[in-house]
């Protein structure tokens, strides 16, 4: 019986690679496990699995074909762009076909008078800024990993950056995507102008971690670039102190280009490593960026070093050029990196908080590091709130990886529990899917299931990711209970 | 405040049990704008207030009745302000204007009503409330449902709660005026906005093109030297009345026309057809007899969509969809009110 059950699948699945070499170009089809092994995991490495098969295709006609075959035979399709992801979201399943969109990436077109990129989603976040430059223009969004990420991979995530602050997530800077349904069929949302009738799917399409659409094309906004940008560091005796000039910034009516904080252990790390500059006596530094035309600048910048020094700022360094502007940044850049040397992993967290309840948190997450017996450092946008506390545990040792996890889970109820969220911008996948119960009720995620229905009835792709069955909360006990009793008692605990 | 939850839910599920449509009511200050009104009133107005600001924050939560004027004056007690501009015609309530999705001049530089939505409480059709999103600024957890209620007019529920992303009032504003005709604004307004200069308005209409700057004073002054033109003293007040439809302009009685469109697109002026160019281009109000389908088509070739905003037939208000985008808008209707309760043909005629 047992050999004939896998014989049908075999059969299948030879079924459908046959299908899918007919429409994917030469070597646009791996299906040996040595082949596929680059595309096991994302960025998230803990996690890892084989597909069924990685298709690349080349153009969108290819990207539909593969749609439209994998729907035919009900096979789930999981898309994946560079693979940075932190959250598991591309994280393939062995009865799935992974389908790879970095081969889809050329730039369209750019249209310098209308500030506009139309670009395949397989194209890397900083290729965009560095085609649109000669035109005086960029990319606004800048995730860390903007050299690989791809920019498909930035509207399934909702990816933010260091500037972000000012200048928006992918979400205010993406004007239009196409995309295709599981069935196969073309959506065109949003486009080249400001809005478009009807619902605003394009907000809806925008980090749904490829649950809904695969996406083809990118439409963005480009901006022109600042004449001058400045950056100053100042360092604090306590983290609170920092939280509290970060307020007092922001309340003086100041949006800088970036804010971000670096704790103790933070700041060691990158010290050893790239040797920014950084006073290593600090408990915590921030980097406040201020850019725009020269006058705008120059006045900023006073203002900014004002609120530091009220806020107790024990020392201060502003960049008088770029190349001093950017060795500071060099250093938060580097961080992740510079963490990884100093321990043998670590697993970085993305909650964000309302950022007066910095102080506290902080604290909490140190009496935790102390519980738990790991190490912590804490890299963050302290400006929007969203903090990445990157825990250190060592895959090798028995227990650590669970203990990490358990530590990320705690921080990640606390965020929840003062009014933030599970995820600012890596996205939930197959990570943080648990955080969701805690975040949502059962009749909020029976919404986001009907959503994902109305685009995916079959539920065919990226299945699993982003939003957790009834069933998981309900054994996980993290259901919210209201009044003591379930919403939709009618619904199924699936 | 629970009894006005109590009694939206009795009304909802009242309702749906009957068969019968709600009509959500705010300030009335958009009762123009959509499809015929249809159904028993739902006034949402009584639900009012601010639940939460912290100007360190750059957030405000507000319960939907409360008016927009209301929170406006808060937030600019505090130097702060909805960046959107929206539009009040009236007396306007926060939830309206989210329904309404409407932005001001603005719009192009600080982003839409839509960018600035952080979360949303609403109740659905079934009369449950539910929560999306939240009160900070980043936040990917779960779809963006509530950014999906801007615009909805109303058809997927109640908003009963709205937090909002503010930004700091700009320490200086002033504009300047240049003489000039339609193709030559939209070439100063789409060549000036890449570049970097604090602007934040381009219009053009009767023969003027203005240009407002918001920004801390050396940036405003430097940008002023920059761009020549005159100063126009009464700027403060034209930008008002730009966002708020008091221009000459917009008192005829001829159908008027929203079009949203790339910002290069070349001028919709003709004999019968008087424009005036908002959002640096990327949005033109137009006067005019055409009929409905030659206007649509325009629109949509220039790859944008037209919306008959005052004076048309109402209950063909916004540009028809494509059915793929129809099918979807249908499965979320009924996602979140299978019954059909909210401002039926409000948005489109057909649910
Ligand atoms: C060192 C490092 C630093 C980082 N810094 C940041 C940061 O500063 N800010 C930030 O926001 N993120 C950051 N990230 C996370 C990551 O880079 C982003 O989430 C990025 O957007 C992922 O892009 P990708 O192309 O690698 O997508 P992948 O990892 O390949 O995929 C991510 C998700 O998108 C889906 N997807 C990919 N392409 C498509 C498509 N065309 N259509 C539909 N769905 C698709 C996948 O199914 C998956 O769910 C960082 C990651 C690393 C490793």
């Amino acid at each position: 019986m047992i050999a004939v059950a896998q014989s049908t699948a075999e059969k299948q699945a030879q079924t459908l690679f046959h299908a899918l070499s007919e429409v994917l170009p030469t070597g646009g089809l791996l299906t040996q496990v040595e082949q596929m092994r680059p595309y096991e995991c994302d960025g998230l490495s803990m996690f890892r699995r084989l597909p069924l098969a990685v298709a690349l295709p080349q153009t969108e006609a290819q990207v539909a074909a593969v749609l439209r075959i994998c729907h035919a035979q009900q096979v789930p399709v999981i898309a994946r762009g560079a693979g940075t992801g932190l959250a598991g979201g591309a994280l393939p399943q062995e009865d799935a076909v992974l389908l790879s969109l970095a081969r889809l990436k050329s730039i369209i077109e750019i249209d310098p008078l209308a500030r506009t990129a139309r670009v395949q989603p397989g194209v890397r976040n900083l290729a965009i800024s560095e085609a649109a430059a000669k035109h005086g223009l960029y990319y606004a969004p800048d995730p860390s990993s903007q050299i690989a990420c791809s920019i498909g991979g930035n509207v399934a995530e909702n990816s933010g950056g260091v500037h972000c602050l000012k200048y928006g997530l992918t979400l205010h800077n993406v004007l239009g995507v196409r995309a295709y349904t599981a069935e196969g069929e073309l959506l065109e949302l949003g486009g080249a102008a400001l809005d478009s009738p009807g619902y605003d799917l394009l907000a809806l399409m925008i980090g749904s971690e490829g649950l809904l659409a695969v996406v083809t094309e990118v439409t963005v906004k480009l901006l022109p670039r600042p004449q001058l940008a400045r950056v100053v560091m100042a360092a604090f005796d306590s983290a609170e102190q920092a939280g509290e000039a970060v307020a007092a910034i922001i309340a003086a009516g100041i949006i800088p280009a970036g804010l971000e904080m670096m704790d103790r252990l933070a700041i060691s790390a990158v010290e050893d490593f790239v040797h920014a500059g950084y006073p290593l006596d600090a408990e915590a530094i921030l980097l406040v960026e201020s850019d725009g035309i020269p006058e705008e600048v120059i006045a900023e910048i006073e203002r900014i070093e004002t609120q530091l020094r009220r806020c107790g700022a024990v020392s201060m360094r502003t960049s008088r050029d770029e190349t001093e502007r950017l060795k500071l940044w060099a250093g938060r850049k580097a961080a992740f990196p510079a963490v990884g040397r100093i321990t043998p992993d670590y697993y970085c967290m993305d909650g964000t908080i309302p950022r007066r309840h910095l102080g506290d948190v902080l604290r909490q997450i140190a009496a935790m590091s102390v519980e738990f017996g790991l190490g912590c450092a804490n890299v963050f946008h302290a400006g929007d709130g969203n903090l990445h506390p990157l825990i250190f545990y060592d895959a090798n040792k028995p227990g650590d990886l669970e203990q990490a996890e358990a530590f990320g889970a705690r921080i990640l109820r606390l965020c929840v529990a003062v009014g933030g969220t599970i995820t600012g911008e890596h996205g939930v996948g197959v990570e943080k899917i648990d955080g969701m119960c805690v975040q949502f009720t059962a009749t909020e995620l029976a919404c986001f299931h009907a959503v994902k229905a109305g685009f995916d009835p079959a539920g065919l792709l990226n299945p699993g990711k982003a939003v957790p069955t009834l069933h998981r909360c309900a054994e996980l006990g993290r259901m919210h209970v209201h009044h003591g009793e379930h919403a939709h008692p009618e619904l199924p605990r699936f | 405040m629970d009894d006005y939850l109590e009694q939206a839910r009795a009304r909802v599920l009242g309702a749906a049990a009957a068969g019968t449509t709600l009509r959500l009511r705010g300030g009335g200050s958009k009762d123009f704008y959509g499809g015929d009104l249809r159904g028993d009133i739902l006034e949402t107005a009584a639900y009012r207030g601010i639940v939460a600001y912290d100007p360190s924050e750059l957030v405000v939560t507000v319960r939907a009745g409360t008016p927009l004027a209301e929170v406006e004056a808060t937030l600019a007690a505090s130097g702060q302000m909805l960046a959107f501009e929206a539009p009040h015609f009236g007396a306007a309530t926060v939830g309206g204007c989210v329904a309404a999705g409407l932005s001001g001049p603005r719009r192009p530089y600080a982003g839409s009503l839509r960018d600035a939505v952080l979360g949303v409480t609403m109740m659905d059709g079934r009369g449950e409330v539910l929560r999306f999103g939240g009160q900070v600024m980043k936040n990917v957890a779960g779809f963006d449902v509530f950014r999906l209620q801007a615009g909805a007019l109303g058809t997927l529920g109640v908003l009963l709660e709205v937090s909002f992303k503010v930004l700091p009032r700009p320490e200086m504003e002033s504009t300047r005026v240049y003489a000039c005709n339609a193709e030559q604004a939209l070439e100063l307004m789409n060549r000036h906005a890449g570049l970097p200069l604090p602007l934040s308005g381009a219009s053009f209409e009767s023969g003027r093109l203005r240009l407002r700057l918001s920004g801390n004073a050396p940036a405003v002054q430097a940008a002023e030297a920059r761009l020549g033109g005159d100063v126009d003293s009464e700027g403060a007040a034209y930008w008002q009345d730009l966002r708020e439809h008091l221009l000459p302009f917009y008192a005829a009685e001829t159908p008027l026309w929203r079009l949203s469109v790339p910002s290069t697109r070349a001028s919709f002026a003709d004999s019968q057809t008087q424009e005036l160019i908002d959002w640096g281009g990327a949005q033109r109000w137009l006067r005019t007899t055409h009929p409905a389908e030659t206007i649509r088509a325009r629109a949509h070739a220039a790859g944008g969509h037209a919306t008959q905003f005052r004076n048309g037939a109402r209950n063909a208000t916004f540009q028809p969809l494509a059915p793929a985008l129809r099918a979807l808008h249908l499965r979320l209707k009924q996602t979140f009110d299978p019954a059909g309760v909210f401002n039926r043909g409000r948005l489109y005629p057909d649910f």
